[in-house]
């Protein structure tokens, strides 16, 4: 199990390597870090006041190697660049110019009062309409519930937000449509209608995935031999395909828990919540280059985690598989 | 040199893809696993009526793309066919007589079936000009990004090796970090721009048609006709092209319908965020973002939210279902 770990994070060395150079090229070389000073000032900007953005930042230095012999050769901005993410030093935003660590470490509160009541509320429900829906299984019910979830797939996110926005603020008028506070239970009058919309925007993907994970397992062979000996179709349901469903559902979302902490971009912004997504949205807007590029890595990261929690997941919800 | 950019590119566009879709017609005709799926799907009626809707948004699109040279400059057939619909001066509700100002209700110049929009050109049409822009996003993205995911995938199954091993790292890399995130990234270097949302949409794109591909040709390598085309001697290009690429073709459409969706809702929330579309381009995700201000106007302007969003959400409900029906027709295990 140890050595299997600890395989599997030197293989994921190489891809962090990767996503390193991915985020240089694209920031650094595909456009050079003088047009990036030139977004980030404005067009009034003097020559002098690009100097001295570059110069701050370390971004003056020459691009691969320096060959000016009075500076060792390593003095460049590649090299830097790759040192500051290998020791995960994110740097500080371009605009406000607060190291980016404490930003993220600030937005991610809010973010996870958001994204982790939603996740679990969202499988629950899902779940639950996912086995109903194998229960009462007949053409009609299936042909029209696989048409509703096509139809809530079909929504943008966008319009299930100003949707479900106007309605609470012109409507019933009682939820707070806009605004956080962070204060103990009071909190949750902020996020009940984000969470709420955020579980409507996933359910339609959400219930057709667990619902053709239970069809899956509906279709086995133990299930005929349940059924051949006389298991009531309740009891299989809830005790075998629920079961293996589950586990199977358990490897696919685990995959997604480290991104919780990421936030929603949109549901964050459209509703004031001061996380992660809405970090990196009013980066997008600035534009701040240093908060996206430092989320590219951190999202990498997230992402490699989130890889080796399934392997764990695996080997702990069926027996079967060992990792050695 | 301008003219010809203008007026001769978008209607050479529109020529090639019908040139492409008869080819392909022609091509799949013959094929044994795409008659009995073009068998499935003439008795699903509702496959048949996406697929329709489809085809009148395709159609709408290719209006607003072919472009006629004219002295006052050139214009769209759209434009040319909605010419008769005059430009009022503000807002105005669908089918009201009087402009929707409580100060001066001044009378419209014609009613409007959808309303007018903030500088008063009528919601429908502008509604309808959008389309354009998802479908360029959808198509453009889909000729960067198939033959990329399709060409390095069955690279990959049929070299094995370090060819697999590039590959997979590549398409790891990209997987790795999360997709929004790289769009953004990738947007906000490049700037804004149909061609450069094609792009990003692309790099981004591939990663999951390569894994496909690539799964089902290495299954393919297995079958024994790739065996007994390797023995008669057949070169690396004709196995590749002529054996393996129809053997996995038919995964290429149905991910393409599918993934067509995808990148028309990514064209929206992205030209939402601010990183799509430039400014003045007609598309469904700049109406919307136009129109969270006017919900809070008073009286309400409901109606340009109401048919941008309702456009884009038939299309993506129609090219999902037509997904789902062209998997079900391929579906090696459906018997209907």
């Amino acid at each position: 199990m140890f050595a299997y770990l600890i395989r599997r994070l030197l293989f994921f060395v190489p891809i962090v390597v990767g996503v390193m150079l991915l985020t240089f090229c694209l920031f650094f070389l595909v456009q050079s870090p003088d047009a990036m000073a030139r977004r980030v000032l404005g067009p009034k900007a003097t020559p002098k006041a690009v100097e001295n953005w570059l110069h701050n930042r370390g971004y003056d230095k020459p691009l691969l190697i320096n060959r000016d012999p009075e500076k060792p050769w390593h003095d460049s901005l590649f090299i830097s660049q790759m040192g500051r993410l290998a020791t995960l030093n994110l740097g500080n935003s371009d605009v406000s110019g607060r190291p980016l660590a404490e930003v993220f470490r600030q937005g991610a509160l809010p973010s996870l009062l958001l994204t982790v009541p939603a996740f679990f509320a969202g499988i629950a429900l899902s779940v639950g309409l996912a086995l109903y829906l194998v229960f009462v299984r007949n053409a009609a019910a299936d042909f029209l519930a696989s048409l509703i979830c096509v139809a809530l797939m079909s929504v943008p996110v966008m319009v299930y937000v100003i949707f479900g926005q106007f309605l609470v603020a012109q409507v019933f008028n009682y939820f707070p449509a806009f605004g956080f506070q962070l204060q103990g239970w009071s909190t949750a009058k902020f996020l009940l209608l984000p969470v709420a919309l955020m579980i409507v925007s996933g359910l339609g993907a959400d219930v057709r995935l667990v619902r053709a994970l239970f069809l899956e397992e509906l279709g086995q062979d133990y299930i005929r031999t349940a059924r051949a000996k006389g298991v009531s179709s309740a009891v299989i349901l809830l005790r075998h395909v629920l079961k293996n469903g589950l586990i199977n559902l358990i490897t696919l979302v685990v995959a997604s828990l480290p991104f919780l902490i990421m936030g929603s971009l949109l549901l964050e912004n459209f509703f004031g919540i001061p996380g992660l997504g809405n970090v990196l949205f009013t980066a997008i807007q600035a534009p701040d280059f240093a908060v996206v590029q430092a989320s590219v890595f951190l999202g990498s990261l997230l992402y490699l985690g989130g890889l080796l929690l399934t392997d764990l997941c695996y080997a702990w919800a069926d027996p079967r598989i060992r990792l050695h | 040199m301008t003219s010809f950019l203008q007026i001769w590119l978008p209607n050479l566009a529109v020529l090639t893809v019908l040139l492409v879709c008869v080819f392909l017609a022609k091509v799949v005709a013959r094929s044994d696993r795409w008659t009995v799926a073009r068998r499935r799907l003439q008795r699903d009626k509702v496959g048949q009526l996406a697929a329709f809707v489809c085809l009148i948004y395709l159609l709408v699109g290719a209006l607003e793309t072919v472009v006629v040279p004219t002295q006052t400059g050139s214009r769209t057939l759209l434009q040319m066919l909605c010419s008769g619909v005059p430009q009022e001066k503000g807002y105005a509700a669908p089918m009201a007589s009087t402009a929707l100002s409580i100060s001066s209700p001044n009378p419209l110049i014609s009613k409007h079936l959808l309303g007018t929009d903030a500088l008063g050109r009528d919601t429908l049409v502008q509604t309808l000009r959008a389309t354009r822009a998802a479908l360029w996003i959808g198509g453009l993205t889909s000729l960067v990004y198939i033959p990329l995911g399709v060409l390095l995938g069955i690279l990959a199954a049929y070299y094995r090796g370090w060819v697999d091993d590039l590959v997979q790292y590549f398409y790891s890399t990209i997987a790795a970090v999360p997709e929004i995130l790289m769009l953004v990234a990738i947007l906000m270097v490049l700037g804004k721009g149909l061609g450069t949302m094609a792009i990003a949409l692309g790099i981004t794109g591939w990663v999951g048609m390569a894994r496909l591909i690539r799964g089902e040709a290495l299954r393919q390598m297995e079958r024994p006709y790739v065996a007994a085309a390797k023995a008669m001697g057949q070169s690396h290009w004709n196995i590749i092209t002529k054996h393996l690429l129809p053997n996995v073709m038919h995964l290429v459409v149905i991910k393409f319908v599918l993934g067509f969706s995808g990148l028309v809702l990514a064209e929206a929330v992205l030209s939402y965020l601010g990183v799509g579309a430039p400014v003045g381009t007609a598309s469904w995700g700049a109406i919307v973002d136009a129109s969270r201000s006017e919900l809070s106007r008073e009286p309400l302007v409901w109606w340009n939210l109401a048919s941008a969003s309702f456009a884009l959400f038939l299309l993506v409900l129609c090219l999902n279902v037509l997904g789902d029906s062209l998997r079900r027709a391929f579906d090696p295990k459906s018997t209907s």
